[in-house]
Parts: structure tokens; C-alpha cells; sequence
């Protein structure tokens, strides 16, 4: 009797084998959009550094159609990067009282509440009303 | 209860013939309420007695019935036919090599959990005339969803890291470590920490989540796999930044 | 097998990805509102020189943009594996290089405000 175990190779293609590896995937890819606002954003310090002119020059960056559509897409995946770690913050952080746990629902719900004022605060302390 | 005609397609696997593993198909006629494990049985007895799997206790305690049924990390004898339309796909678990047919070698899951020292390693050593320890419920339910694990490593199966880099320990690994130093009798966390701590330890892990979803069990390794890095962290941090304190 | 340094890359990116949970998101929008011609009134320049001339809110934006550019990068990182790439110590090397220079930048920039 001979053994002879065959390996089976492992290729890119299992993103594609069930729904939950391709939402895994697109959380994943939020980490593009969120570092490229975020150096985005280090420009614009520059040019907030070098003065009026070089800020108006970063605003009409922002106002054109490529930015705009950039934006639209960063903030969905944001929104997304934000959902699914608040939805896992319970798993990382179990919290014990008395004999049982707390609820995920009931951390996960903290999360998106303290999400919720924090993005109302800034909004407000912004001028964006 | 009725019949069901059914079509299973088997990957088979022959070490002594062939080079590769191809599919096989079998029609038969099953009845309405069985599971895939009951098929695969019929097909054993009544029509190809070469056909090779593992198996044993029937309902879902003993975990040797893992594979891949249509794709997914299942127990065979948790599978139910009335489940699945159209042709049943049976394949080893994945990430194992392949023995024979369904029969996959689980050796490197055998090492890993060997590695963590799935074991009590008592905090103070009581002698066997001092009594039992002793546990509140609190303390049982610290540990208790981790030590429900029945190692039957679909965890591994549904892990693409674990596909990806075969060092890595593995869902069901780190999550009986984290049950032992999650126990109050255990003082082993230091003994574990070099296991899963190490790079091919927790950190290998991206939280896929993929483990817990297919777990029979609902053990939840990849919460446990997370509180395992968390810790750790704190650990590193404490140690480099506070060596004075003590753990 | 020893326990790892991982915790050094791994720390920064839990409270980054914990960052870029909470603030990223209404951040985004304030810079889409500005781009929609909706600029809120922060992103006029006099008021952003004043916010931003503060030391707490430049430490605040420093440790923004360095937290938000290392989780990034380790996140990157990883996908680059699960896709197939091998070279992992070349492309950590590159992201966390990108995450560390564009940290230096906004910092040289925020003193120079």
C-alpha cells in the first residue's frame, strides 16, 4: 500500500467561491480609497501651507467631475470600512456581566451611536449647515 | 416518507493509479429525510464498496465527516438532501492534502494542536486529597463556547489565509488556547503565547470570519482569535514601554 | 516558534481602522460637500489656517493622517497576498514606506502653517 497525498493548488479564484469572500474583498479594498482621500488630503495641507492662492487651487481640484465621482466612491467605501469593523468590535471586545455577555447588538449599537454624534459634532462645528 | 432520486458527484482519488483526482458520479435513490453521510453510505454498500471517507458518531459530536459539499465546509451527517436541488458536489475538505477520495491528511492540524498544549496547566497545583476546583458559572461561560469545539477543521477549510500560508496555526488551534487561557484553573497563557503569538500564530489572521460561519459548533474562533491579538498587543506594549509592571 | 514583533504594525492599525471607522467617512463628505460647491464654512482658508494653526488640532491631524495611512497600508498589504502576490516583504516595504512619508509630509506642512 502506497501513499502518494496529491495536493490541490491554491489560486486567486477562491474570492470567488462564496459571497462572503467577495464582501471580505471589497472591505478589504476600502483601505485604497481611505489612503488615497487621506494623502488626497496631505496635498491639501500643502497647499494650505503655501497659502490662498494654493487653497483655491486644492477647492477647484475638489469641485471637478473626477473628484466629485472619487469622493462618492470613497465615501461608500468608508461607510462600509466603518460598518463592518462596528458590526466585529463586539467579537474582539466580549464583555462580561455577572454570568453572561452583553449583547453584540447592544456594542455594535455603542459604536454606531458614538459614530453617529461624533459625525453630527463635526458636521455642526464645520459650518456645514 | 418518500424517495428522492439524487446524483452525487465524488471526487475519488486513487494514490496507486491515478495521477490526479476526477469526479465520478452516482444516481441513486435516496430516502427524503437522509443527509449526504446516509448517501455516501449507500453508495458504500450497495454500489461501490472502493469508496473512501471518515466517519463515525452520525450526529454531529464527533467531527470526522468534514468535507466539501457544493462547495461549502460541511458534516457530512449534517447535510441534509432537502437542502440541495440538482447534482451534489462531495469533495475532500480543502487545504488538506488528499489521501484517498474523501479521506484527507490532517497530520499539520494534529501538529498544530499539539503545539498549543491543549491542556490544563493549573495555576496552583492541587493535590488530588485538597478537593475539586471549583467554578461559578461566570467563570464556566468564560471559556465554555471555545471548549465546544469538536476539531472537525471545516474552520480550516473556509480560511483562505490557512490556504494561502499552510504555517499558519489555524482557526480551531488558537481558539482551544484561548479556551485553556481563558479557563480560571489555567496558568499556561505564557507556556501558549510563543505558539500562538508567533507570526504563523494569531497574526496571520485577516478576520475573514469565514471560520465561524462554517463552525458546527458556533465556537466563534475568529472572536477568539481577535482577543488572542488584542492581548498580545497589550503584552508587547506593556513589556517594551512598562517592563516593570508585571503581567 | 517566538512570539512576534507583529504587535508593532498590528497596534498602529487596529486604532487607525478604529480612526478611519469614526471620522473618515464625515470627513469625506465635508471635502465632497466642499466639491459639490456646498463648501462648508472650515474649508474657507482663513478658517482653516486658524484651526489648523492650533498645536492640538495639528497633533490631532498628524495623528490622523498617520494612523488612517498605516491601517491603510497594512490592510493593502494583506490584500496584496490573498491576491496571489508573494513579494510580501518588497510590498510592505512599499506601503509602510508611503504610510510613513506621507506622515512626515503632513507634519512638515502643519509646521508650516
Amino acid at each position: 500500500m502506497s501513499r502518494k497525498p496529491y495536493v490541490r493548488p491554491v489560486t486567486a479564484e477562491w474570492i470567488f467561491r462564496h459571497p462572503r469572500y467577495v464582501r471580505y474583498m471589497v472591505r478589504e479594498f476600502s483601505c485604497l480609497f481611505i489612503g488615497s482621500w487621506t494623502l488626497l488630503m496631505v496635498w491639501g495641507l500643502k497647499q494650505l501651507a503655501e497659502g490662498r492662492a494654493a487653497w483655491s487651487v486644492f477647492l477647484d481640484v475638489l469641485k471637478t467631475p473626477e473628484s466629485v465621482v472619487f469622493h462618492v466612491l470613497a465615501l461608500a467605501f468608508a461607510a462600509y470600512h466603518s460598518v463592518t469593523w462596528f458590526r466585529l468590535a463586539p467579537k474582539a471586545l466580549p464583555v462580561q456581566r455577572g454570568e453572561d455577555f452583553v449583547a453584540d447588538g447592544v456594542i455594535s449599537g455603542a459604536h454606531f451611536a458614538v459614530w453617529a454624534v461624533l459625525s453630527a459634532a463635526v458636521l455642526l462645528l464645520a459650518g456645514a449647515f | 416518507m418518500s424517495e428522492r432520486a439524487i446524483e452525487l458527484e465524488v471526487l475519488r482519488y486513487n494514490p496507486e493509479t491515478d495521477r490526479e483526482p476526477a469526479f465520478q458520479r452516482y444516481a441513486i435513490t435516496c430516502r427524503e429525510e437522509w443527509v449526504v453521510l446516509d448517501a455516501l453510505n449507500h453508495i458504500k454498500e450497495n454500489v461501490d464498496p472502493t469508496l473512501s471517507y471518515r466517519w463515525s458518531c452520525h450526529m454531529a459530536v464527533c467531527g470526522s465527516c468534514g468535507m466539501m459539499i457544493n462547495g461549502e465546509p460541511k458534516l457530512a451527517c449534517k447535510a441534509f438532501l432537502r437542502e440541495y436541488t440538482g447534482v451534489i458536489r462531495v469533495e475532500p475538505l480543502r487545504h488538506f492534502p488528499v489521501e484517498r477520495d474523501l479521506v484527507t491528511v490532517i497530520d499539520d492540524f494534529m501538529e498544530k494542536l499539539k503545539r498549543v498544549r491543549p491542556y490544563l496547566m493549573p495555576k496552583d497545583v492541587k493535590a488530588l486529597e485538597a478537593g475539586e476546583y471549583r467554578q461559578t458559572p461566570a467563570q464556566l461561560n468564560r471559556f465554555k463556547q471555545y471548549s465546544m469545539c469538536i476539531n472537525c477543521m471545516l474552520c480550516y477549510a473556509a480560511c483562505p489565509e490557512y490556504g494561502l500560508i499552510p504555517k499558519y496555526i489555524g482557526p480551531a488551534a488558537i481558539a482551544l488556547a484561548h479556551r485553556w487561557n481563558q479557563d480560571s484553573r489555567d496558568g499556561g497563557r505564557a507556556a501558549r503565547q510563543p505558539e500562538i503569538a508567533a507570526t504563523e500564530g494569531a497574526w496571520e489572521c485577516s478576520f475573514v470570519g469565514a471560520c465561524s460561519e462554517v463552525c458546527p459548533e458556533h465556537v466563534d474562533p475568529a472572536g477568539a482569535i481577535q482577543q488572542v491579538k488584542i492581548r498580545s498587543t497589550v503584552d508587547w506594549y506593556q513589556e517594551h514601554l512598562m517592563p516593570w509592571l508585571k503581567k | 516558534m517566538a512570539r512576534s514583533n507583529k504587535p508593532i504594525v498590528w497596534g498602529p492599525f487596529a486604532a487607525g481602522g478604529t480612526v478611519t471607522a469614526l471620522v473618515t467617512p464625515v470627513l469625506i463628505l465635508l471635502t465632497l460637500l466642499a466639491g459639490l460647491g456646498h463648501a462648508p464654512d472650515l474649508l474657507a482658508y482663513d478658517a482653516m489656517r486658524a484651526f489648523a494653526g492650533q498645536w492640538l488640532a495639528r497633533l490631532a491631524l498628524a495623528g490622523v493622517v498617520f494612523l488612517s495611512l498605516w491601517s491603510a497600508a497594512h490592510r493593502l498589504r494583506i490584500t496584496c497576498y490573498d491576491l496571489g502576490v508573494r513579494a510580501d516583504t518588497r510590498v510592505a516595504t512599499i506601503v509602510f514606506g508611503v504610510a510613513l512619508a506621507g506622515t512626515a509630509a503632513s507634519v512638515l506642512y502643519l509646521t508650516r502653517i
